[in-house]
């Protein structure tokens, strides 16, 4: 076992505790909450084994859904930002990702905003779709998915930028 | 068949993806549905034993509120032992104070509602437990209602957030009473009718129970007044009250019995037939 895959277990661990234990009691204005645990699905590395990536956010959704009693839809919100994940890089990060060799410490701001923000805000739409599993209660969903996302995109970056390890 | 594992190997990303998505709905809509779904729930070992023991903590982080409530209710208390006190050490004596009149038990709402113009609430005590028509029944912070039937093991309170219900309530400043009733409009708001135009009112007063009636004893809080006008006739007024309780949010209450009430009707009816 190399460092790399320790830091991933590490992080899925964490993540998952942190997510249960203390972010998904905040219910701010009653309902809001970050999801913060997307962060292992978004850091990932991009060069993988994309059936293993799959498997990996099927089962990081399916532990949160476990401890917050919601049925499998956190599965789903993580199995589908997972599976796009590849069309969100070419879309922030154009060609530089087509070669494979960007790293998320040293990308510039711009891009790797658009990147969080697009996967977040793809994973709350899914999410809070299949939980008020109404399409007459459209309005409530979008409205649910702008706040949330707002939330767990500042929550995103806030972590990223304290962890990230300094570019020599 | 060499052509479908071609299709299956060039496209395995895709039916992983639909696959664990068909899983995931599996999942969700088992939940919608009712709660069977065995395993994604958190009353596994894995959870629930996590749960068990954020609760703890949880339960020792809560500690504050539930201090700030007793105190609460400590101030209160106290505040009524030191005016007993007070009374016990006047140059004569009050007999009243050899035995208390008043019986408290605690009870638990089992159902409320405030959302229909009629609301009964009921309560895990019957005629078992000595509870009788016409108890009243409070929380620390106010009157809930005034109990109407009751089997063996429950008992249906008369809230009043109810149209029919009336109370006899006063001033606390002063001891003008009238009678405490409920248009049917706010939860959070009772009208208190009948206080002659004479008194002096004023917006923020206190309004407590009168005592004029067997049924609560005199000095509980009911509410502030957040309103008053003069009704039609313009000799009384018609004050609109807002609860200190939050009808909305009851669990734990008290059922107050008044020792005394069969005496005092007794003797009332001997009055009226005279």
């Amino acid at each position: 076992m190399n460092s790399s895959v320790i830091s991933q277990i590490l992080k899925f661990i964490g993540l998952i505790l942190v997510q249960v234990l203390i972010l998904n009691h905040i219910n701010f204005l009653g309902y809001i909450n970050p999801y913060l645990y997307i962060l292992f699905i978004i850091l990932y590395p991009i060069k993988n084994n994309r059936l293993v990536f799959l498997l990996l956010s099927f089962l990081l959704g399916i532990i949160i859904d476990i401890f917050s009693d919601s049925g499998g839809i956190h599965a789903a919100a993580c199995v589908t930002i997972a599976y796009m994940r590849p069309l969100a890089l070419k879309w922030s990060f154009g060609t530089v990702y087509e070669h494979q060799t960007i790293k998320f410490n040293n990308v510039d701001f711009g891009s790797k905003l658009m990147y969080i923000s697009i996967l977040t805000g793809v994973h709350h739409l899914v999410l809070f779709f299949l939980e008020v599993f109404n399409f007459s209660e459209t309005l409530l969903t979008l409205q649910k998915t702008l706040f949330s996302s707002t939330f767990t995109i500042l929550l995103c970056v806030i972590v990223t930028i304290i962890f990230s390890k300094r570019s020599k | 068949m060499q052509q479908i594992l071609n299709f299956i190997i060039r496209n395995k990303n895709f039916l992983l993806y639909l696959l664990l998505m068909a899983l995931s709905m599996f999942f969700t809509t088992q939940t919608h549905s009712y709660h069977k779904s065995k395993f994604i729930n958190s009353a596994n070992f894995l959870s629930g034993g996590l749960y068990t023991r954020l609760n703890n903590i949880e339960q020792y982080l809560d500690l504050k509120v539930q201090n700030d409530n007793l105190s609460e209710e400590n101030t209160r208390l106290r505040n009524l032992l030191q005016n007993y006190k007070v009374s016990r050490e006047e140059n004569f004596i009050d007999s009243t104070n050899f035995k208390g009149s008043y019986l408290f038990r605690p009870v638990r709402v089992i159902k409320n509602s405030y959302s229909a113009s009629a609301n009964i609430l009921a309560i895990n005590k019957g005629s078992n437990d000595s509870i009788q028509e016409d108890f009243g029944l409070i929380t620390p912070k106010g009157i809930l209602g005034i109990v109407d039937h009751t089997s063996k093991n429950y008992a249906t309170v008369i809230s009043i957030l109810n149209t029919k219900s009336k109370i006899s309530a006063q001033l606390k400043k002063t001891n003008h009473f009238g009678t405490l009733t409920w248009n049917g409009k706010s939860p959070n708001t009772v009208q208190l009718l009948d206080i002659p135009k004479i008194a002096p009112i004023e917006v923020g007063d206190t309004i407590i129970t009168s005592g004029r009636s067997v049924i609560f004893p005199k000095g509980l809080q009911i509410g502030t007044i957040a309103s008053f006008k003069l009704d039609a006739a313009e000799n009384n007024f018609e004050i609109n009250v807002s609860l200190f309780n939050d009808m909305t949010n009851i669990e734990h209450a008290y059922i107050i019995e008044h020792l005394d009430a069969p005496e005092i009707n007794n003797l009332l009816n001997l009055s009226n037939e005279q």
